[in-house]
């Protein structure tokens, strides 16, 4: 692997940037691995990582039926933060944004992560009691979270309309730790990582069939460029989770809508911080390249089309436009859909199944991209050790047959 | 924005329906007879379907009645929509009805 510095672009340049290798090779799969990911988005990129890694498994293939950084990663609006409400979910995401926070040193790739802050709105008494329930549980938790007045969000965030709208903002919660980072970055970083240390990305490689010995336990998994032997499946297919797991007899509580976001035209910095309103519906930050990236929310019904209704996007921007009057004449350039994975209780599953040897990471509903690296993390301690690692013990499927949801959907009353 | 047709109104745009998930599932009878799993699945388990879905909506701004249709999930086209207590109609993924 060329390792990148200040030094190497210095070097490259003065020769005309000649002598820059492929950040991966493009790898043919294998007769057999000891340990086979299905999926390379940045979950999946970053468990082949660790466990090549840190478990020393370094015999790993990811298949990718599309191409890298092409499905959820590349999809999402980047948005870190680790402010959710219960205990289980707190350890989580703050695991994973205690590695954001070193993830472009331990990756040796820059991936631009900026934590400006991200600003959740209240615009009611009920959100003002909720952020501030929020705010005190995150406290109690260790993970930062601030309770601001509207007048000190607007001080935070100048563009912000506090006043003059149907739902006047009464206050924000601001977790400064939070902010963005650049997503196709993170699965190219972790794929460029991964393979240095002996994985094969593989892509354009679709699993249709899983293989099951005489005991049931996992053998191999059959793809569109052959079969591939294998003890170990860990599967980290988002969307498309449930007719990978299908194949392996398993049916999970999920369900999949397309999510959808835009972007508009490059302008100078007019918004310093992630802005979030879970009322009026709406999530705005604004790129290092000036564009304006908006969230919208999930269409009202189950479906693998990657895109959605025009009139989704459109309610996404109404709220923008009350919230920032000066975006009213931005001109949107694309939107796109991604094909989110939703659990009753809106909280991931990262666990052994009831197949020996396949392992699932899914679940990730509207808010996957946060979770990325301690996700990747504990996905790999699990595949490795076949037991789960204790932050992610409490996300198993059977939390949804012994009543043990961790039910953020409650908490946050949207989906997020 | 989908125009879907309603069994008993006709052809109305989307944001007059809700969507009310995937149809022809039984309540078990029984609830408290059967195991914690089962009642899980009911609860919680669906079929994800990707490919022709069977699904419930509700004419919420219109009859106020549910009825159930046929999707194809991968293109969002409705091969069929049709009454309560009527089977899913037989679908074999041929070539595609007129809208």
């Amino acid at each position: 692997m060329q390792r990148y510095s200040a030094l190497s672009l210095l070097g490259r340049a003065l020769g005309g940037h000649r002598g820059w290798t492929s950040q991966w090779r493009r790898a043919a799969p294998k007769a057999a691995y000891d340990a086979v990911i299905v999926g390379g988005g940045g979950h999946g990129l970053g468990a082949a990582y660790h466990l090549a890694g840190e478990h020393r498994l370094t015999n790993v293939a990811v298949l990718e039926k599309g191409w890298i950084g092409g499905g959820n990663t590349g999809r999402n609006t980047t948005i870190i933060r680790s402010n959710y409400l219960f205990d289980e979910s707190a350890a989580l995401y703050d695991h994973s944004l205690k590695l954001w926070e070193q993830l472009s040193q331990a990756l040796n790739y820059n991936v631009m992560f900026s934590p400006r802050g991200v600003m959740m709105l209240a615009h009611t008494v009920h959100d003002v009691q909720v952020i501030k329930r929020h705010v005190h549980a995150n406290r109690a938790n260790g993970v930062d979270n601030q309770w601001l007045s509207a007048q000190q969000a607007k001080d935070f965030c100048p563009p912000l309309n506090i006043g003059d709208i149907r739902y006047p903002v009464l206050g924000a919660a601001l977790q400064r730790r939070g902010g963005t980072a650049r997503h196709d970055a993170v699965a190219w970083g972790y794929a460029r990582a991964a393979d240095a240390l002996g994985v094969d990305i593989i892509e354009n490689c679709e699993v249709s069939g899983i293989r099951r010995n005489g005991h049931g336990a996992v053998e191999a998994v059959e793809t569109t460029r052959g079969v591939i032997r294998t003890p170990k499946i860990g599967v980290a297919a988002a969307g498309h989770t449930s007719v990978i797991m299908k194949m392996a007899g398993i049916r999970l509580p999920l369900e999949s809508y397309p999510l959808q976001a835009l972007v508009s035209e490059p302008v100078k910095p007019v918004l310093p911080c992630v802005v979030m309103s879970n009322t009026v519906h709406a999530y705005i930050s604004q790129s290092d390249k000036g564009e304006l990236v908006i969230g919208a929310g999930t269409d009202a019904y189950t479906s693998y089309t990657q895109r959605g209704g025009l009139h989704i996007s459109a309610h996404a921007l109404q709220a923008v436009c009350e919230l920032f009057p000066m975006f009213r004449r931005l001109r949107m350039l694309r939107n796109w859909g991604g094909i989110v994975d939703v659990t009753p209780d809106r909280s991931p599953i990262i666990a052994k199944t009831a197949v020996p040897g396949l392992y699932v990471n899914c679940g990730w509903g509207t808010g996957g991209f946060k979770a990325t690296p301690g996700s990747a993390h504990v996905f790999a301690w699990t595949i490795a050790r076949d037991q789960p690692h204790p932050i992610n013990a409490p996300f198993t499927i059977e939390r949804f047959r012994d009543g043990h949801l961790i039910d953020e959907a409650a908490a946050a009353a949207v989906a997020h | 924005m989908l125009l879907i047709a309603c069994p008993y109104c006709g052809t109305r745009p989307e944001l007059e329906f809700v969507y009310g998930g995937q149809a022809h599932l039984a309540r078990p009878k029984d609830p408290a007879a059967i195991d914690a799993q089962d009642w899980a699945d009911f609860l919680y388990v669906r079929d994800n379907t990707r490919g022709a879905h069977a699904e419930r909506w509700r004419h919420t701004h219109g009859c106020g009645r549910f009825f159930n249709a046929l999707r194809d999930t991968t293109t969002d086209h409705f091969i069929a929509t049709y009454r309560v207590g009527e089977p899913p109609p037989v679908f074999t993924g041929g070539p595609k009805a007129a809208p």
